[in-house]
């Protein structure tokens, strides 16, 4: 269970959380929606320890973050920033392989290999392994630092904006993977989304964020209503339940209403 | 479900890349063997290299039978200028290699934060200090290493304050290596023109000045800033992900940069003190490196070390020959022949 408390991050006079408290539960997903500068990333930065808040409290598991020995911390996390730019000269292998850096050793043994390269097959791109990182698309990499993160073992996952390169398939094949884990090993998993549709289809735990306020959280049902997406991002939009009885949105356009002659 | 044959070829593939790169770290020693017997056998008076090869096992304590002139030459003559070469190109090659992975940046080497300049001069105002009464093959390289590191420990605060980006460290250094020219064209100017001579050939670089002792220095303090540099490998490979991402998978990078600049630091003062400002090979030694290894810093960093000795080795020998008899300043061989081949780098790496 991860617990902020009282949150407070600012950046001068641009405030990202004003007094932000919320609990995030362990074996659930927890996606945060909310506006380009709302500081959704900034949010997951104050949580890794990385960006210091002003004020504000923040637990996983009644330990409290301590801004001295950082390390202890970031054990818990698997991390996976929004930058999946990699210009070096490693195979894919070595870049998963990173995210078990404290088990490395000059030698390295065939269990952390195969550990790595199972985290690859899981998601389906063992194939790739022998690939120099260079040489891949950017959803590919996008893929890679997915199973480097998983890599880890952690406890908290982080990720910012993952599936921002991804196809259909392989965004299906991140966030089912993600969801089973998380459920499997009882994470807490946060990630942060921008197609309402996906957070609607995976957040067990949806939060809101507009303004350094958390406006709404909850199940993905009960928050996302046609209200809520127009106060929060300003646009119109259709609400409707799917066959599986998930929230579907469908914005509309500015300025074509309807007219009432069509509906004839 | 596992498909295990899928990941055994995989895994089988990954073990024949590291075979292969080890192999490659091997062919680079057995080549740098072969320059620095050649370094030895050339000279004024040339020894064959079988006679080199006869006086180092001589001097191992071996029962070999070797010309009691040949085995001074070697010994006490070509010996220590031979050794220094392969630790002064290897420690450069390192050097750069660090830098270059520290500031992201293929172009970086030691030289790049303006710690040459410091050390440049750091030597001259000692010259023109009149060497403060010592004697001046002991001050000029304590000069030229204070300087160095005075430089330098502006950029270590710098690098220990959080948020503070590589791109901004490339601009201080780069301002303290224009503040250090200056200062070292303000004593040459002031210098009389005998003194200015001096000042310039330092500035060469040359490893005529090699001797036993200052050979075990320099030897003594590469091996102890190489073995911590080694113990941070994977580390070092992480921050080459770039600085945010080096985080999220744990690495301190405050500590780990200025942990690695200060070891860098140290390394190419000591070098500069000692043989003057030797180019190039900073620059060229890591890039051959990571072409042939990629930047895993387990290969990366032994491969650069061992590019860095080979040409400074064989430019050693390139001095010697160019004009017989007479010894060509080595810092200006390894541009020489370090320009072409750059340009040749740059252009094979157009996609």
């Amino acid at each position: 269970m991860l617990e902020v408390r009282h949150l407070h991050l600012a950046f001068d006079d641009l405030v990202l959380a004003d007094d932000m408290s919320f609990t995030l539960k362990a074996g659930q997903t927890h996606v945060i929606i909310g506006p380009n500068g709302t500081g959704k990333s900034s949010l997951l930065k104050a949580l890794f320890g990385d960006l210091a808040p002003q004020q504000g409290r923040i637990f996983f598991q009644d330990q409290e973050i301590d801004r001295k020995h950082l390390g202890e911390w970031r054990q818990h996390f698997g991390y996976m920033p929004q930058d999946i730019r990699l210009d070096v000269g490693l195979s894919v292998l070595e870049v998963v392989l990173l995210g078990q850096l404290d088990a490395l050793s000059l030698k390295l043994g065939d269990s952390l290999l195969e550990e790595a390269l199972g985290a690859l097959h899981q998601i389906g791109l063992v194939h790739l392994a022998n690939r120099d990182v260079r040489t891949l698309s950017g959803g590919q990499c996008q893929m890679v630092l997915f199973a480097q993160a998983l890599m880890r073992q952690p406890k908290i996952l982080m990720l910012d904006e993952p599936v921002s390169a991804l196809d259909l398939h392989f965004q299906q094949v991140m966030l089912d993977h993600l969801d089973s884990q998380t459920k499997a090993k009882d994470w807490v998993s946060v990630m942060v989304l921008h197609d309402l549709n996906l957070a609607a289809q995976y957040a067990d735990n949806l939060l809101v964020l507009k303004g350094g306020k958390l406006v709404a959280h909850g199940s993905p049902k009960e928050v996302l209503t046609p209200e809520l997406v127009e106060t929060v991002y300003g646009v119109k939009a259709d609400v409707i339940l799917d066959s599986a009885g998930v929230p579907f949105i469908r914005t509309q356009r500015n300025g074509h209403e309807a007219p009432l002659a069509a509906v004839v | 479900m596992i498909d295990s044959n899928i990941v055994h070829s995989a895994l089988k593939a990954q073990r024949s890349y590291e075979r292969r790169r080890f192999l490659i770290i091997s062919l680079l020693a057995l080549l740098l063997v072969l320059s620095f017997v050649f370094d030895i056998a050339t000279g004024p008076s040339m020894i064959s290299v079988l006679d080199v090869t006869h006086a180092l096992a001589h001097l191992f304590g071996f029962p070999v039978e070797v010309a009691n002139t040949t085995q001074i030459i070697v010994s006490s003559l070509r010996l220590p200028m031979a050794v220094m070469a392969v630790v002064v190109g290897g420690s450069l090659g390192v050097g750069g290699a660090e830098m270059q992975t520290l500031l992201n940046n293929p172009m970086a080497s030691p030289y790049t934060l303006g710690m040459a300049a410091a050390s440049g001069f750091g030597a001259a105002l000692m010259l023109y200090l009149g060497s403060l009464g010592l004697e001046s093959n002991v001050a000029v390289p304590i000069g030229a290493f204070v300087c160095c590191m005075l430089s330098a420990s502006l950029l270590f605060g710098l690098a220990m304050m959080r948020h503070i980006t590589s791109g901004q460290l490339i601009l201080a250094g780069i301002a303290l290596l224009f503040l250090f020219q200056s200062l070292l064209s303000l004593v040459q100017f002031v210098s009389s023109p005998e003194l200015s001579q001096q000042i310039l050939f330092w500035l060469f670089g040359s490893l005529t000045k090699s001797s036993w002792t200052n050979v075990s220095i320099t030897a003594g303090m590469i091996t102890l800033c190489l073995i911590i540099l080694i113990k941070d490998s994977w580390k070092l490979t992480a921050l080459r992900l770039g600085e945010e991402r080096a985080k999220s998978l744990g690495v301190d990078v405050t500590r780990l940069r200025l942990k690695t600049l200060v070891l860098v630091a140290i390394m190419t003062a000591t070098v500069t003190s000692f043989v003057g400002i030797i180019g190039f090979i900073g620059i060229v030694a890591p890039n051959i490196a990571r072409m042939l290894v990629g930047e895993d810093q387990r290969y990366f960093l032994p491969l650069s070390f061992l590019v860095g000795a080979f040409l400074l080795s064989s430019a050693s020998v390139l001095s010697k020959v160019i004009v017989p008899g007479a010894l060509f300043p080595i810092g200006i061989v390894t541009a020489i022949i370090g320009v072409p081949f750059f340009f040749w780098l740059i252009m094979s790496k157009r996609r």
